[in-house]
């Protein structure tokens, strides 16, 4: 299975990503300059995090009209898995693939901590190794990670089952204390409504790797191999 | 030329982390009788078309696309 990690200016997790596909998940990987338009030869791009030119304007604004996210939107209407990671959440939320925006977390701080997320669906080619309601220790980094969407929307990402992770306490209890940015409705992670886009405020590709003291990030990307190979 | 001013803020609906912040500080300051901030920004353009109608429309799109993120926020321009 052929990843490709779009790299923007000043995006700072590109590399990480790349190394765990590569070096951990055993799979060839490719990374795909912004200015660069690309078609079906992936099976998979993650849009890594970082600070995709500055930040300037909103988070994922500037990012959004580059030629390569042109080609990640007919990718992802074509039904192509896309999972992005932070700023590649804000990115996927900036070009409409995903609905919804984010805000400045409430506290008004950057956060760099380990969290952990309630794994709230498991039928996705995201979390399909996850067991229901599994709970993964993993990390954030953001300083607008306060997912916002309006009640209609929420209520849509409700009936569809797109919310895949809401912040959660470590045994999986969901409560203002554990919701680090002000999120709505405890939302860390959510796709669109076909299913194949992924977009979360967590870091997997941190916590990918036993030395780095939790490998539940790993799961996310194996399950994105175990679809492959479930639906064909 | 045509100077245009853009004021970009965040939906009355939608709550602003940095105005409670702002709100916090000016409370410290002994200013009590402030009852909400809200923050936003402020661009600028110069634009060498001035027909007033063309431009009307045209800084209306680049909100749109671009300036302002309809989801969370309002804006509005003055033409000078």
């Amino acid at each position: 299975m052929k990843f490709g990690v779009i790299v923007f200016p000043g995006s700072n997790c590109d590399h990480d990503c790349f190394h765990v596909v590569k070096n951990v998940l055993g799979q060839p990987v490719e990374y795909i300059w912004h200015d660069d338009i690309f078609g079906g030869e992936f099976d998979c791009i993650i849009v890594p995090g970082g600070f995709s030119y500055g930040d300037y304007l909103r988070t994922g604004a500037i990012a959004r009209f580059s030629p390569a996210v042109n080609s990640l939107i007919d990718f992802a209407n074509s039904g192509g898995p896309v999972i992005g990671i932070c700023n590649g959440f804000q990115i996927l939320l900036e070009s409409g693939l995903l609905k919804g925006a984010m805000l400045r977390n409430t506290n008004m701080h950057f956060i760099c901590k380990y969290v952990y997320i309630r794994v709230e669906n498991i039928d996705t080619p995201f979390t399909n190794l996850c067991k229901p309601n599994q709970v993964l220790k993993i990390p954030i980094a953001h300083n607008e990670g306060n997912y916002y969407i309006d009640e209609v929307g929420l209520k849509d990402l409700k009936s569809n089952n797109q919310i895949v992770f809401r912040y959660s306490s470590k045994e999986g209890q969901i409560a203002d204390k554990y919701n680090p940015n002000g999120a709505k409705d405890f939302i860390a992670g959510i796709t669109n409504s076909k299913g194949n886009v992924l977009g979360l405020m967590p870091h997997p590709e941190r916590c990918s790797e036993d030395v780095l003291n939790s490998t539940d990030g790993l799961l996310i990307f194996k399950s994105i191999l175990n679809w492959t190979k479930v639906k064909t | 030329m045509a100077q245009v001013e853009v004021f970009i803020t965040l939906k009355s609906t939608v709550a602003d982390p940095q105005g409670l912040v702002v709100k916090h500080a000016l409370e410290n300051l002994g200013y009590g009788e402030v009852d909400d901030v809200r923050v936003g920004k402020l661009i600028t353009l110069r634009l060498k078309d001035d027909n007033k109608d063309a431009l009307n429309k045209k800084i209306d799109q680049m909100c749109k696309k671009l300036l302002a993120n309809p989801i969370i926020e309002d804006y509005k321009f003055q033409i000078q």
